[in-house]
């Protein structure tokens, strides 16, 4: 698989550690009334789809971003990726 | 009609006339008891036991595909029972007595197998990690024996034991542990659950839930509806997406692990050999093959195949370790879905919705327990309460904080 890095071009996926469902760029609130259970949600659930899958994966042996990388988990095709620092710039994060 | 010696030499001498299909293909009726969604190793012997070890009636088996078409034809074939964890070793135990006597309970030749398992250390703390192993075990009567690099030298002359970076020092042995015919364990458990009466249906795919009040009610098919008062789901790999229909998100990533077999070879490997510190094991076929695998890829797959970097990494492994391997020629290679959990141990449990059981979260370790597996979710099916090999198999164990975790990888399930 080819990752297509945003500043880098495509880049082997070898060259990347993986770490699961981007939703994890989504932490709970710690001060919330319900914590406990959100990060028991966030930690242990997984959406697991067939199909298009939004992920994280670190480029250890590059420029060590972390990627948003978009992939079809039943063909292994990489439709696209993105640094995760502008996923969340996008959502309004600091 | 039962297999027998005198029969396989009556069947010889008359041209071999009187064999008939090992089981029929019947029609969904409307309504079953009992309907476990899934047609593989897990999902017949859960069928197989709820009809012979607890009598029950009306029982359906739904297969989308055709009959072992998922990871039962895809393992690697080895059984053993060499875990570490309270939670989970007694029911490893459980299903290696099962083994035992598997082939005289279904009156089927699945073949088993019991040649021995070697798991390779390579330093003092590893050893000693093993040497607690094997003491776990001789706790549940799975017996083990802690080789020296000499003894391990008698048996598997072969191996690298002066690799430079794994240099051997031993091995765990489990002398009771070995292989089994990975598709004759599921022609043998569909054989034996028909003749009780069970409907196994292929080509049945289930596309959702019918669910009033919090009570499953029966399931939608590809074959239309048909009613059940309890559905047990035993699907490996499509879980999430099977149990997606009942409105549940679970602790479980699909990832993809690739297997290999080499080209014929003389016997040669005595029983399983595993170099777990470079993600490679080893066994031969009765024909002859080089049966071997590794690591999962590592990424979430539903693709049943594989990559070309872990097949290197399972190359090197293989090289490294029995150098010898790199003068046989690569067969075939191929891949299966796993349900890895989130901390590597199965969940065999009741769901929040009534009436719905979930059998899942195998990781890549679902064929050895193909037994013990049918045995206590048919319990669980049939009293609604775990089975006592089994009560730590919860659901909801993680939010509670009680994970079966053999390896100490935290919530990383590729880490398992």
């Amino acid at each position: 698989m080819l990752i297509p890095h945003p500043l880098l071009g495509p880049r082997d996926a070898q060259e990347f550690t993986y770490l699961g469902d981007a939703s994890l760029l989504s932490r709970p609130d710690p001060d919330a009334p319900d914590a406990v259970d959100a990060f028991c949600d966030y930690v242990f659930l997984r959406d697991n789809p067939a199909g298009v899958h939004k992920e994280l994966w670190y480029h250890e042996q590059g420029d060590r971003s972390w990627l948003v990388v978009i992939r079809n988990t039943v063909t292994h095709e990489v439709l696209g990726a993105e640094l995760a620092t502008d996923v969340m710039r996008a959502k309004g994060a600091t | 009609m039962t297999f027998s010696g005198f029969r396989v030499i009556k069947e010889a001498l008359t041209g071999h006339r009187g064999w008939g299909p090992l089981w029929r293909t019947p029609d969904p009726q409307p309504e079953y008891d009992i309907i476990i969604i899934g047609g593989g190793g897990h999902g017949l012997a859960t069928a197989y036991n709820l009809a012979r070890t607890y009598g029950k009636q009306r029982i359906a088996v739904l297969e989308k595909g055709w009959l072992g078409s998922g990871n039962i034809g895809r393992n690697t074939t080895i059984i053993r029972s060499n875990y570490l964890l309270p939670g989970n070793q007694p029911f490893y135990e459980l299903s290696m007595k099962l083994w035992e006597n598997q082939e005289q309970d279904l009156n089927f030749n699945s073949m088993v197998s019991q040649r021995t398992i070697l798991n390779l250390f390579h330093s003092d703390g590893q050893r000693d990690a093993y040497r607690r192993r094997g003491n776990t075990m001789h706790l549940t009567g799975a017996g083990g024996t802690l080789l020296g690099a000499d003894e391990l030298r008698q048996i598997a002359p072969y191996l690298n034991f002066d690799n430079a970076r794994f240099p051997i020092k031993g091995a765990l042995r489990q002398e009771r542990a070995g292989t089994a015919r990975h598709d004759g364990v599921a022609w043998g458990y569909a054989r034996a659950a028909d003749r009780l009466g069970v409907d196994i249906i292929q080509n049945c795919e289930v596309t959702g839930f019918e669910i009033e009040q919090g009570r499953v009610t029966g399931v939608e098919t590809s074959r239309g509806c048909i009613g059940a008062a309890k559905v047990g789901v035993a699907v490996a790999g499509s879980t999430s997406r099977v149990m997606q229909m009942a409105g549940l998100r679970l602790p479980i990533e699909s990832h993809v692990l690739q297997a290999f077999v080499s080209e014929g070879l003389k016997p040669t490997v005595p029983g399983v050999i595993t170099f777990g510190a470079g993600h490679f094991y080893v066994s031969q076929s009765d024909k002859g093959g080089l049966v071997f695998g590794g690591d999962i890829d590592g990424y979430n797959s539903y693709a049943q195949r594989g990559n070309l970097p872990v097949v290197e990494d399972v190359i090197e492994g293989g090289m490294a370790i029995m150098p010898m391997i790199g003068r046989a020629r690569l067969l075939r290679s191929w891949g299966g879905i796993m349900d890895m959990s989130m901390d590597g141990s199965p969940i065999i449990d009741r769901t929040p919705i009534e009436g719905l059981y979930l059998n899942a979260g195998w990781c890549y370790g679902g064929f050895k327990a193909t037994p013990a597996s049918g045995r206590v979710f048919a319990h669980l099916l049939a009293t609604d309460t775990p089975h006592e090999t089994a009560t730590a198999f919860r659901l909801d164990r993680f939010a509670r904080g009680y994970v079966i975790d053999e390896k100490g990888a935290g919530a990383q399930p590729n880490l398992h």
